[in-house]
């Protein structure tokens, strides 16, 4: 294929609308109507437009097309929708695979969700290829039409064709007034004070500004695709981690996936009191209006990480009162106060009586997160604990057994030995009763005093490292926003040819704005002047 | 001219292709688990219920390790106890040994436990959960069948298991005599 050579001289390459030089309509069918030009990308040729004999040229085409990239966006924001109407795979609510999960819970159209993935959506590979896909449309679509239109720009000449000015959606035509040099002069005077870019050849000028205005769609695309690149960095391990724990106060615990230890030195509950508000807030009662949650929290380090599950060695390396919206950070490390399990029972405190003298024999303490096997009441009495059911329920063949490791319901199996009785005693003993083996009279019963409670913090761990990445992302996205939206990319020939100045006008947007900005220079210049405006139709504007 | 777009966009969406195809590798086809079949079992070290004797999972090498992470509070773990206490009876002298992972219970709890169910075999306690994390265990009971070379050879999440799964997961895992 060959370039093609304008009447102007110009050499532009193949597949070129517009002459780059002086606008001049290049194919004979457009040259001979006289409807206003197409001026998209400025007529420049576009790979997508030009080339499509190779594998290569069809796959760029695909990608280039916006009708395209518009139907993976809309089948993602589809598929989107759809992936919220059962709960995704993490949120199971019940402790059952996936594959069972969906089909037993939602029949038919459950199984099918599953089969198709939708189950697990987003980290799907159908999901994330047309997301990538998008990725690859946005870099060839920007590609396919920036750099020609770039080229375009560069090279357009101040001296246009009569048929490019005339065919603007904008446009005048005067006979050359008098003294025309000075107020062509004066033009060019009024036109920079309003920060026009002027080139001025001969009696011809091309009046220009906002030109940057043009990139910035595609300044826009640059933040999206680093925004794209800053999410696909969570799936690069170590970038990004989401994680829970639970902590007790003065409980250490280690922190998940991080060689790093919480310990808890408080979880306090404040609520509001009366002084709190101004009194006209017409709530007087505050009782249970909660203020703020805050966990003393200290951050170890394990300097002696070597085996899993040997002995930590801890370091602290922060320590922070966490309250909501203001975690504690550790270089990426971030812990969220997210939950709290206030007044939670610890221990139990207990005292061993003799239920038939009423003696009270001793104390002591059951520790529901780690009781002792052993409880030395005084030097001849010892219990024994002989099972330990932190949330206690029957099996279907009325075993006893614990519904979860958290002491929600404990249900303990105690045994006494004492002098009276040497072979021990057995007793149930649950939250706030006991219960003698069944047939026999008990000769030593337990009473209940006030527990020990504790508070416990849920933390929301947190690491992202693609954070700044994605604000960039977003950063420069806003930057191409604005760069297109609020200014806009003008242009004003004036060009003498002959007895006749032809005055042509062209905006990316806001025609009214540039109408009024060329009737404005023509009147301070007071030269009359008629503009002609059409619509992108063709026809003409009132 | 033409050459030189040619290979310009060859390039351009080749370079795209590679970082797609580096994408999508990571997120599906490399698996991120912590621990696969066929591959090392990660060591690590904890204390047994009944002497609180240090165990380390590199030292048993030689013997086919069957690692069982379980809780009480889980009915299909303590549905599968006396197949797994069977078997183990039945490996116990031909080189393969089970080993139970309690999950972050107490000592009381897991000793009726055992008491109850008639357990003979180690029990590992995990009270930190710290090896739970690092096995990435979800669902229990999760078991790894572990070759006297420390690799691990089957991984079967969720139970209970069959005495016959169990059988013919161990026999991947015998020594050779």
């Amino acid at each position: 294929m060959n370039n093609v050579k304008c009447e102007c001289g110009h050499v532009s390459p193949v597949g070129t609308v517009l002459c780059e030089a002086c606008g001049n309509p290049l194919l004979e069918e457009i040259k001979q109507k006289d409807s206003p030009l197409d001026m998209r990308y400025e007529g420049a040729a576009r790979r997508s437009q030009t080339y499509n004999k190779t594998i290569i040229d069809k796959v760029w085409n695909f990608f280039s097309s916006v009708k395209i990239a518009v139907y993976m966006i809309v089948i993602v924001l589809v598929a989107s929708i759809v992936g919220t109407v059962f709960p995704q795979e993490m949120y199971i609510p019940v402790p059952k695979p996936a594959s069972i999960f969906y089909e037993e819970t939602y029949g038919f159209i459950g199984k099918i969700y599953y089969l198709l993935g939708f189950h697990n959506l987003f980290s799907s590979w159908w999901y994330v290829l047309l997301l990538l896909m998008i990725g690859i449309s946005l870099v060839v679509c920007s590609l396919d039409r920036m750099i020609p239109l770039y080229k375009a720009l560069k090279k357009q000449k101040v001296k246009h064709s009569v048929n490019f000015l005339t065919r603007q959606r904008l446009k005048a035509e005067i006979s050359v007034p008098a003294e025309w040099g000075v107020k062509l002069d004066q033009l060019q005077g009024f036109l920079k004070k309003r920060h026009y870019e002027v080139r001025r050849e001969g009696d011809s000028l091309l009046a220009e500004k906002g030109r940057f205005s043009r990139w910035g769609p595609y300044i826009n695309h640059i933040g999206l695709i680093i925004f794209l690149i800053g999410a696909l960095m969570r799936l690069v391990p170590g970038y990004y981690l989401d994680q829970y724990v639970w902590v007790k106060d003065g409980e250490t615990k280690k922190v998940p996936e991080t060689p790093y230890y919480v310990k808890s030195e408080g979880f306090t509950i404040d609520f509001y009191e009366k002084g709190d508000l101004p009194e006209d807030v017409g709530l007087d009662n505050l009782q249970g209006v909660i203020k703020q949650y805050q966990t003393k929290a200290v951050l170890y380090e394990n300097v002696n990480e070597g085996l899993p599950g040997s002995e930590p060695k801890l370091q602290e390396v922060a320590r922070h009162e966490i309250i909501v919206n203001h975690p504690l950070k550790y270089k990426d490390l971030q812990l969220f106060q997210s939950g709290q399990r206030p007044q939670a029972i610890a221990a139990l405190n207990m005292t061993l009586v003799n239920e038939k003298t009423g003696d009270k024999l001793g104390k002591f303490k059951i520790d529901l997160y780690n009781p002792q096997t052993e409880y030395k009441i005084n030097d001849t009495t010892t219990i024994k604990m002989l099972e330990y059911y932190p949330d206690f329920e029957f099996t279907k063949d009325k075993k006893p057994t614990t519904k979860s490791p958290n002491p929600d319901n404990p249900a303990f199996v105690l045994n006494v030995f004492s002098p009276q009785t040497p072979q021990g005693e057995k007793a149930w003993l649950f939250l706030g009763s006991y219960l003698p083996a069944p047939g026999t009279e008990n000769i030593y019963g337990y009473e209940f005093s006030m527990p020990d409670l504790t508070n416990i913090t849920g933390l929301m761990v947190r690491k992202d490292k693609s954070l700044p990445v994605i604000y960039f992302g977003c950063f420069i996205s806003m930057l191409g926003l604005v760069m297109g939206f609020y200014w806009q990319h003008r242009r004003i020939w004036i060009q003498t040819q002959g007895p006749i100045v032809y005055v042509a006008g062209h905006t990316n947007k806001n025609w009214f704005g540039l109408k009024y900005e060329v009737l404005d220079v023509f009147k301070k210049a007071s030269i009359p002047v008629s503009l002609v405006e059409h619509g992108k139709d063709g026809k003409k504007v009132d | 001219m033409n050459r030189s777009r040619t290979w310009m966009r060859l390039i351009i969406l080749g370079v795209i292709f590679v970082g797609i195809s580096v994408a999508l590798y990571n997120a599906f086809i490399k698996d991120t688990a912590a621990v696969q079949a066929n591959e090392l079992a990660p060591d690590f070290i904890l204390k047994t219920l009944e002497d609180n004797q240090e165990f380390q999972l590199s030292k048993q090498q030689g013997k086919g390790i069957v690692l069982n992470f379980w809780g009480t509070w889980c009915a299909p773990c303590r549905e599968e106890m006396p197949a797994l206490e069977k078997m183990s009876q039945e490996f116990k002298d031909k080189g393969v040994e089970v080993i139970g992972v309690n999950i972050g219970e107490s000592d009381v709890t897991v000793e009726s436990f055992r008491d109850t169910y008639h357990i003979t075999f180690p029990i590992l306690m995990d009270r930190k959960r710290e090896i739970t994390q690092l096995y990435e265990i979800g669902p229990i009971p999760t078991t790894y069948f572990i070759d006297p070379d420390g690799v691990v050879k089957k991984i079967v999440i969720g139970g209970p298991m069959a005495e016959k799964t169990i059988k013919e997961n161990i026999a991947q895992i015998l020594p050779q005599q």
